[in-house]
């Protein structure tokens, strides 16, 4: 299950890095860069809010079912100026950093451990593959009875959902180190301490930067999730705020603000893993 | 009694009654060899004869399960590198941090560069330090790991037919940088190969291996630089061939006795 979505995410990447390199022809070369490089992937997006600006224009929708992207700019203009857009955005925003934090630094810590030290991997490992079984918003009536509405159970679920895609995928790299460079470190008096930080970490991090934008992903699935069912601030209640009142705008305005932020945690750790796996050949910028 | 004789870096090998088995097969039987210091060791055999199992006791990576390997002279241990048939270099670290592997980690890390970038230079690939091992060719990664290999100055370096996998025209530039690295260095070498010429053409001393014993140990007194077509190498050549195919006659029968 969890070998799927490994694979699927580099293979993904190695296409976006393959894409610009097909032969063009000189006079489309500059403004085929500079479409790759301010991303021709918002052409889509935006091509779909001219659509929808159109259609809503030519009352093509009704406005209680879907208000024009323009109105629902207003929207958040408005809420803007109150001060209440970005209190909820920071609300939530320190909720799925949090969350990711301490699911991440968990999950992290098990897959090293469990993936250095066979022992650790026999006592534990059974155990968390049950518990990965369970769906973990499965929990979610019995996080409202144990934390009620507060912080702890949005920052529970969160880090519940970071913590298995993060353990698996650092476990993984670990134990998919080539042997023969182990075998190497070891021929060549590697101590442990320089044995991990040279060739098993380096070798697992490109699995361990799955497992990271894998969870970012369920960071913001399990915080919608948990702020919609039971929350006093942050996008989720403000979307069911909006709900109550029949203010379709504003209910918009909340998903289309989780895509960005969703596309901006995806971005940063892009970012990151093309930093810290320049050498990797599908990462490779020269 | 060759020529490298001048150079005193290299460490004396001695090995009485060496033996290992895996499980109740028995790869290495009574293996006794001298190799003195500074002296250049071709072992050669057919493949599973268990010549790559002796290097890997020699490099310590696996342990006798009879006899005895000492290295250097009494007490005095030497140091040993190993370098492998693939290049093993980390695809994470630049082309001299691969070399930096090799260098003790109780140096300055300055020191450990300065070292690095001074083997480098002598495999010839000092314009390619801060590249990543990707881009190198097939050839090029062997002699980083060659670099890697000599950086902590080991007096006993184990070759585990590093040269196999290269084409035939590099392997034979390999060869003679080798040749020239050990001539200059003078440390003590033992390479494993299954090419008869390969071993000719670089050792002092030609062992064949086979059934888990040493076979033939033949001296190969020709003045270096070797032409590869001096008659007397043609003539070892055809020795040890023999003696490889007269193995491969008699020994299924042996070893059904």
């Amino acid at each position: 299950m969890t070998t799927t979505t490994t694979s699927v995410l580099p293979v993904e990447a190695r296409r976006d890095e393959a894409a610009p390199r097909r032969e063009v022809p000189a006079w489309l070369k500059g403004s085929r860069r500079w479409l790759a490089d301010a991303g021709t992937g918002w052409l889509l997006p935006f091509g779909l809010l001219a659509v929808w600006e159109a259609a809503a224009r030519l009352d093509l929708l009704a406005e209680t079912i879907l208000p024009a992207p323009s109105a629902v700019l207003l929207a958040a203009w408005t809420l803007l100026l109150k001060g209440e857009l970005l209190t909820h955005i920071g609300v939530s925003g320190a909720r799925a950093l949090a969350g990711f934090a301490v699911g991440g630094l968990i999950g992290f810590g098990l897959g090293l451990a469990n993936g250095l030290s066979a022992a650790s991997r026999t006592l534990t490992d059974t155990t968390l593959q049950m518990i990965r079984n369970v769906p973990h918003l499965a929990l979610v009536p019995l996080v409202i009875i144990w934390f009620g509405i507060d912080e702890g159970a949005k920052l529970f679920l969160v880090a519940l959902g970071v913590f298995f895609p993060i353990y698996v995928n650092t476990l993984l790299g670990i134990l998919t180190v080539d042997p023969q460079l182990i075998e190497m470190g070891r021929a060549y008096g590697m101590s442990n301490t320089a044995l991990f930080r040279r060739v098993l970490l380096p070798g697992a991090l490109p699995s361990i930067f799955v497992g990271v934008r894998y969870g970012l992903g369920i960071m913001w699935l399990t915080l919608i999730v948990a702020e919609t069912i039971a929350a006093s601030s942050g996008l989720g209640y403000m979307a069911m705020q909006a709900r109550e009142f029949l203010l379709v705008d504003i209910v918009v305005l909340a998903i289309i603000i989780y895509a960005l932020l969703g596309k901006l945690a995806d971005s940063v750790a892009r970012a990151l893993e093309r930093r810290c796996l320049q050498w990797h050949p599908s990462f490779r910028s020269s | 009694m060759s020529e490298n004789q001048q150079s005193r870096r290299g460490a004396a090998l001695r090995l009485t009654g060496v033996g290992r088995d895996f499980g109740a097969n028995t790869v290495l039987r009574g293996v006794d060899l001298q190799v003195a210091a500074g002296e250049f060791v071709a072992i050669i055999g057919r493949s599973g004869c268990g010549k790559s199992t002796l290097l890997r006791l020699l490099a310590g990576l696996d342990q006798p399960t009879r006899g005895r390997i000492a290295l250097g002279t009494g007490e005095a241990a030497g140091s040993a590198r190993i370098m492998f048939q693939e290049p093993r270099l980390l695809p994470w670290a630049r082309v001299v941090e691969n070399v930096e592997v090799g260098v003790s980690e109780a140096e300055a890390p300055a020191t450990r560069r300065a070292r690095a970038l001074a083997l480098l230079g002598e495999v010839g690939l000092a314009d390619r330090a801060e590249e990543w091992p990707g881009v190198l060719s097939g050839g090029q990664r062997q002699r980083v790991a060659l670099a890697r290999a000599l950086a902590s100055r080991p007096e006993l370096l184990l070759l585990d037919e590093p040269l196999g996998a290269l084409d035939a025209l590099t392997r034979i530039e390999m060869q003679r940088l080798l040749e020239r690295i050990w001539q200059h260095q003078g440390f003590t070498a033992v390479l494993v190969t299954h090419d008869v010429s390969e071993a000719l053409a670089l050792a002092d001393r030609v062992v064949l291996i086979d059934r888990g014993t040493i076979a033939l140990d033949l001296r190969v007194d020709v003045p270096r630089p070797r032409r590869r077509d001096r008659p007397e190498l043609g003539a070892m050549e055809e020795q040890i061939l023999d003696r490889l195919f007269d193995g491969a006659t008699t020994g299924p029968a042996t070893a059904a006795a």
